[in-house]
């Protein structure tokens, strides 16, 4: 096991959590929308696992992780891009 | 591309993540923070191709290289339609469900990999050491990402429907939260056994009585928490779905999955529990109390003294056109109604005729954080005028008028002054201390938590009763006319 990895987990925690703290309420459901998103790169592990799939049952189980990863991180980015481009100041 | 670039690639797409939702506390950046964690996003998928699934293109292309186009493509058409056709009101809906597809992906990505591990004999020691401690490791990194993944999978669903206005009041039942205790007792031995025992007989049974088990803790943990709290559930679930895709980073060693999910595991924890601070409640109040159950009847029991007092469109329109100061308290029932747009066009009437108009947004309006944030930018009311509840509640004495617009339990006093309450020591508007309360309602029905609101029978309130929308417009017709 690199304990690197376990190394950047604990100060990613962290990173999440100070970033966050300075989010207003108003923006609070773009900011889950947008995090949403992010946790979308499950996508690549549907990739990744769905390229070494050596059984129908593999392929088929990986087929629908990347369908599932893969709306999760489009629909995400994209619905919270809709959101936000509504918050305009006075013209 | 050689394989020392591709960790610092893979900083450089942190530091992108972390600068995305960084840009997204702040509404002036926030639809760059969006597009630069989208673009970190691009990049990582760039490295993934080029360098870490080298060994595995270099088989060439294949059938599986064929069903991952086609899938990734399905979701994009899939995801599109959601993003662009979903209006602004069902927009927790939206993210619940694609909350639970992600929470979906990670258990069947741990599954698969798990699986594979316990036919062959390289369990789960994929490009690493087959050193017992690790595979271990390895081994309950994937349960982790199986048990909470699907468990996201399943919640998120019934957090959908629920929103949807199916089964939305909380179902309990006598010991249920010694069953579900049992259930996850049951989840966490399996767990135990399946760590140390990947690779025997009885894994593979083992591993599927889990993911079932599983999927059923999710629906067995959210039946019972009412509509009303979806947000929070929501919220826990998104970040039971980061950490889920940041164990299946540490079971395929992908390095940018570690950083992404841990980013969103432990943001949308800190989020969840401002919801609940916001309400004033423990998160373990929301997840275990079944509060909307008790609280009805305890209200009931309380009763509420006074009269409700009624008042007709064109009395509110003199007092809006000819006060100094309006504030407006939107709540869900102003999304349901549409009635957004009408609120607009009202209060640009009156900011013509000189009246200052503000909106007071409570963090919990509506059925998400925000939510109302997101509804009056559609109807394209600066943000600017929209202020928070600490902000505005020091000066409500001084508001002549106060519009409240299908708000309940966020401008309720008994939080204030009830202490048998449900609600009881929740911050709220303290809409009760304006000159005048206008309580726009479609009829006497309880809120959402299902309390008696005793705003409506304060002396300084009227009730305009009728659909929010209707009402709306006949107040702009009403103030443009006087």
């Amino acid at each position: 096991m690199d304990t690197n990895v376990l190394f950047i987990f604990i100060l990613a925690i962290f990173v999440g959590i100070e970033v966050i703290s300075k989010v207003p309420s108003m923006l609070h459901t773009p900011l889950m929308s947008g995090t949403n998103a992010i946790h979308g790169i499950i996508l690549f592990g549907g990739i990744l696992v769905l390229a070494d799939a050596a059984t129908p049952l593999a392929q088929a189980l990986g087929f629908v992780a990347v369908v599932f990863g893969s709306a999760n991180v489009f629909g995400g980015f994209m619905v919270t891009d809709r959101m936000l481009q509504m918050f305009k100041k006075k013209k | 591309m050689s394989s020392q670039i591709v960790p610092l690639v893979i900083i450089g797409v942190s530091v992108l993540f972390i600068l995305g939702i960084k840009f997204l506390s702040s509404p002036k950046t926030a639809r760059l923070g969006n597009l630069v964690a989208a673009a970190g996003m691009f990049i990582a998928l760039c490295v993934l191709l080029k360098t870490d699934g080298t060994s595995v293109w270099s088989h060439g292309w294949s059938f599986n290289y064929t069903l991952i186009v086609i899938g990734t493509l399905i979701g994009l058409i899939i995801g599109a339609i959601g993003a662009y056709s979903v209006k602004m009101t069902s927009m927790p809906q939206m993210v619940a469900l694609f909350n639970g597809l992600g929470g979906g992906a990670a258990a069947l990505v741990a599954s698969l990999e798990f699986i594979k591990g316990a036919h062959g004999p390289e369990i789960a020691g994929i490009k690493l050491p087959a050193l017992q401690a690790a595979s271990a490791f390895i081994a309950g990194s994937m349960l982790f990402a199986t048990l909470i993944g699907s468990l996201s999978f399943s919640g998120s669903i019934i957090a959908y429907l629920k929103l949807e206005g199916k089964f939305e009041k909380p179902h309990t039942f006598p010991g249920q939260n010694i069953l579900n205790g049992l259930i996850l007792l049951v989840i966490l031995g399996l767990c135990g056994f399946l760590t140390f025992n990947a690779s025997g007989g009885n894994a593979t049974l083992a591993f599927i009585v889990l993911f079932c088990l599983a999927l059923f803790f999710g629906v067995a943990m959210v039946m019972p928490i009412g509509g009303a709290d979806m947000p929070v559930v929501i919220s826990l679930l998104n970040s039971f779905t980061g950490l889920a895709v940041a164990a299946d980073g540490f079971a395929i060693n992908n390095l940018a999955m570690v950083v992404a999910g841990t980013l969103v595991g432990s943001s949308g924890t800190l989020l969840t529990l401002l919801m609940c601070k916001a309400m004033n409640r423990p998160v373990t109040n929301v997840l275990f109390g079944a509060f909307g159950s008790s609280g009805g009847s305890a209200a009931a029991a309380g009763g509420v003294a006074g009269t409700v007092k009624p008042i007709q469109a064109d009395e509110v329109a003199l007092l809006l056109a000819y006060a100094q100061r309006v504030v407006v308290v939107p709540g869900y029932g102003m999304a349901v109604a549409q009635a957004q747009h009408s609120v607009r066009e009202l209060t640009e009437e009156l900011g013509k005729r000189g009246v200052e108009v503000q909106f007071a947004i409570h963090p919990v309006a509506g059925r998400m954080p925000g939510h109302m944030n997101v509804l009056l930018a559609e109807a394209n009311v600066p943000y600017d005028q929209l202020v928070e509840m600490e902000a505005i509640n020091p000066s409500m004495d001084r508001v002549d008028v106060c519009l409240v617009i299908g708000a309940n339990d966020v401008v309720n006093p008994a939080a204030r002054e009830d202490k048998s309450s449900p609600i009881y020591g929740m911050p709220i508007i303290e809409a009760d201390r304006c000159k005048t309360v206008i309580v726009m309602k479609r009829s006497m029905a309880a809120g959402f938590a299902g309390i008696e609101n005793h705003l409506f029978y304060k002396d300084n309130t009227r009730m305009l009763f009728g659909d929010a929308k209707a009402s709306l417009n006949a107040l702009v017709a009403q103030v443009k006319a006087s």
